[in-house]
């Protein structure tokens, strides 16, 4: 509740000044009958991009429409704009989370469904999931960006230890024992923590190509497959192994922590998500290459995960609906994919044409998805609606599983029993 | 004799009544009412107890629950064990006359109690980095390296690291409270002391520590209370999910990943409503324990 009430007095000064700041910078050419559109959003990381380059495009093509984008901090967005919502002064445009929180929004009313829209053609069945309710017949965001998992490495590193990006399981721990063993570089960059990057950049990173992607997410939903299941211990136990390739002292390795040893150089592998590729681009001074999550066995089809994170809806009590939908319908256009797909590498367009990219590691990454099959993180549809929520489970037993206090398979039983103790189809099987 | 009713009273007690009521009484007992409904197939409905049969009951959330409340009280512990002790013994290094800097260390100590806790947090975390810490280079500077561990990432000791942190930051106030405890013990009384021979530490047990047992009693109990609200610091540096393993969760951040929701979980207002209701009782328990039990007993001395 504070944190709403603090979050309110200081948004209102904000917010004039930032009204004020943006009528005189429009000067003359603002007249009277223009509307203006508040985007609600939790990436401040991509403000200036905002300002810069979409917004710009969109006015230059919709004279009489003007945008303001508005964002909170990431921690804070959930709470903040559902307390705008409740009291009536949240944004025309809304910045969708996938699934649940989003979900709720749509049920309660204060989004608008947007199904009749005609682009959302655009868009296949799994970029719309993150929006729809669970039976997929009404969609309330366009889908705008996913993000995908892999590994990213240090190029000059591996040249200098003459290693090649591994393409199996095998030969990833063949690489990594050789960085261990020549000893200038630590394996692999990933802390124990802030327990996240335990479950997303290790679990759900490698997990697909052992559940095989959305045929086990699937499987999972429908109580066809348990946790315990040999394909949902294994990425466990893969994880378990990765302790010794860690550096000194990870147990208290944060999330900067991990993105600093790798972007100074100090470690060689950084277990990755593609939103890492703008910042690191900056900050590295070698040359970044990625690869896929290694395959179990040779030969393997491969499965990654391309996690639908970002969309946009409709405030349902906005002054200027017909506006916000032209909004909308541009967001779902080629053009603002390209835009945007490009402005920010590492956040990959969901539309199904295809979008030409100029980074080299965004390139690289969304190029799996020719030859491996996509999935989303596995806790994030409908399993993580009951108590203990299975997405913050994951988070600790993965992190016990690197440390070594819990083994996979005990992780493993936990999470099933807790799923199990309050999701239907996963009980009495 | 009846005394005439005065009605400038009411007008005088009415700014603070009112304001206190407001902000402290009301959301008081609304958290109280909320911890008495739930949704029940969608609509808010009268559950009586029944969330504290859930918070109590369901091994999960008893769980979470106990757990919680075993960290809280060793987070307590530490305090009124390292804390206090430490307060006092610097409180009355400072207070013996003809001390040289007296107020310059008074100042220094005091200094980290007004930093913010996110400034304490990220410093501390700073420090005892595994990969950025001065605390690993410095105990190899002196061959100690081996002691080093990454604290605050292991079960064992990272809520013990965190209370510690916490003592460092707020020794300055059971330090500045005993500090003017001792200062009003009057001179005559600690002069008649050394003429009976009474000096030093002897006169520290037996003439002072008496007289500033109060204060000591007040200082306990505001530690007490600080420590079962405390939240901030495991907050900042932990986060909500209060890692590793859930080691350093106390009622704070259990009460707020409840009540708030965390990452995909979401908030739940009645269950949080629940624990801060058992937060507010425990608290309340321990302070009439304190008010009726120990303080009644306590001598006062006139000076």
């Amino acid at each position: 509740m504070t944190f709403n009430a603090f979050d309110g007095s200081f948004a209102v000064p904000i917010r004039t000044l930032g009204a004020l700041g943006l009528l005189v910078a429009a000067g003359s050419a603002a007249s009277a009958e223009d509307v203006t559109l508040t985007i609600e959003s939790w990436r401040n990381d991509d403000l200036t991009i905002w300002q810069d380059k979409i917004i710009p495009e969109f006015e230059a093509s919709h004279p009489g429409i003007r945008l303001r984008f508005n964002p909170t901090a990431p921690t804070e967005y959930n709470a903040a704009l559902n307390a705008k919502l409740d009291a009536g002064t949240a944004g025309d445009l809304i910045t969708c989370r996938p699934f649940d929180a989003s979900l709720q929004l749509f049920e309660k009313g204060q989004i608008t469904d947007l199904t009749a829209m005609p682009e959302m053609e655009n868009f296949g069945p799994v970029a719309k999931a993150g929006w729809s309710t669970d039976d997929g017949s009404q969609t309330f965001c366009v889908p705008i960006a996913s993000v995908i998992h892999g590994f990213i490495y240090n190029r000059d590193a591996f040249a200098e230890l003459g290693l090649t990006p591994p393409r199996t399981e095998a030969e990833f721990f063949a690489v990594l024992d050789k960085i261990k063993a020549d000893g200038t570089y630590i394996p692999m960059a990933m802390g124990t923590n802030d327990q996240w990057e335990a479950a997303t950049m290790g679990y759900q990173n490698i997990g697909p190509n052992y559940w095989h992607g959305e045929e086990g997410r699937l499987a999972l939903i429908a109580g066809t497959q348990k946790l315990t299941d040999d394909d949902w211990v294994q990425p466990f136990r893969e994880i378990a192994k990765w302790k010794p390739y860690l550096g000194d002292g990870f147990e208290a390795q944060t999330y900067p922590d991990s993105q600093n040893l790798f972007t100074l150089g100090r470690a060689a592998i950084y277990p990755a998500g593609s939103w890492e590729i703008a910042g690191f681009g900056e900050q590295a001074a070698f040359d970044l290459g990625a690869f896929p999550p290694p395959l179990p066995a040779e030969g393997d089809t491969c499965y990654i995960s391309d996690h639908v994170d970002i969309a946009m809806g409709m405030n349902a009590k906005t002054a200027h609906p017909e506006a916000a939908k032209a909004f909308l319908a541009w967001v779902a256009s080629p053009e603002f994919a390209t835009i945007y797909s490009n402005a920010l590498p590492g956040f990959f367009s969901l539309a199904t044409a295809p979008v030409e990219l100029d980074n080299d590691l965004a390139k690289e990454f969304v190029s799996w998805r020719e030859t491996c099959q996509s999935t989303i993180r596995s806790t994030y549809q409908i399993l993580s609606r009951g108590t203990p929520n299975l997405e913050n489970e994951t988070w600790t037993a993965s992190a016990n599983v690197i440390r070594g206090t819990e083994t996979p398979e005990e992780a493993a039983a936990r999470l099933q029993e807790g799923l199990a103790s309050w999701y239907a189809p996963q009980q009495g099987n | 004799m009846r005394r005439r009713f005065r009605p400038h009273i009411l007008v005088f007690l009415a700014p603070a009544v009112l304001i206190y009521t407001l902000v402290m009484i009301l959301p008081l007992i609304g958290t109280l009412n909320l911890s008495l409904f739930n949704r029940v197939e969608g609509a808010e409905s009268f559950v009586g107890l029944g969330n504290f049969r859930t918070l109590f009951g369901d091994p999960r959330w008893s769980a979470s629950f106990w757990n919680a409340l075993g960290n809280n009280t060793w987070f307590f512990l530490i305090h009124m064990l390292v804390q206090n002790p430490i307060g006092i013994a610097l409180a009355a290094l400072l207070s013996t006359p003809g001390r040289r800097f007296a107020s310059a260390y008074r100042t220094a100590i005091f200094v980290p109690t007004i930093l913010s806790f996110v400034i304490v947090g990220f410093a501390w975390k700073l420090i005892l980095s595994p990969i950025w810490g001065i605390a690993p280079t410095m105990l190899a500077s002196v061959g100690l390296k081996s002691l080093f561990a990454p604290w605050l990432g292991q079960e064992a000791s990272a809520l013990t690291t965190l209370a510690l942190i916490s003592v460092w930051q707020f020794v300055g106030i059971p330090m500045m409270l005993i500090y003017a405890a001792l200062l009003s013990i009057p001179e005559e009384l600690i002069e008649a002391a050394e003429l009976d021979g009474i000096t030093g530490f002897a006169q520290f047990r037996k003439i002072k520590l008496p007289l500033i047992l109060p204060a000591v009693g007040i200082v306990s109990i505001l530690t007490f209370v600080g420590n079962f609200n405390a939240f901030d610091l495991i907050y900042v540096t932990q986060g909500a999910l209060a890692g590793p393993n859930f080691a350093t969760d106390i009622l704070g951040t259990f009460l707020y990943r409840t009540f708030f929701g965390f990452q995909l979980q979401l908030g739940d207002p009645h269950m949080g409503a629940t624990i801060a209701s058992v937060m507010f009782l425990i608290i309340l328990g321990g302070v009439c324990l304190y008010l009726f039990g120990v303080q009644t007993r306590l001598r006062r001395y006139q000076f």
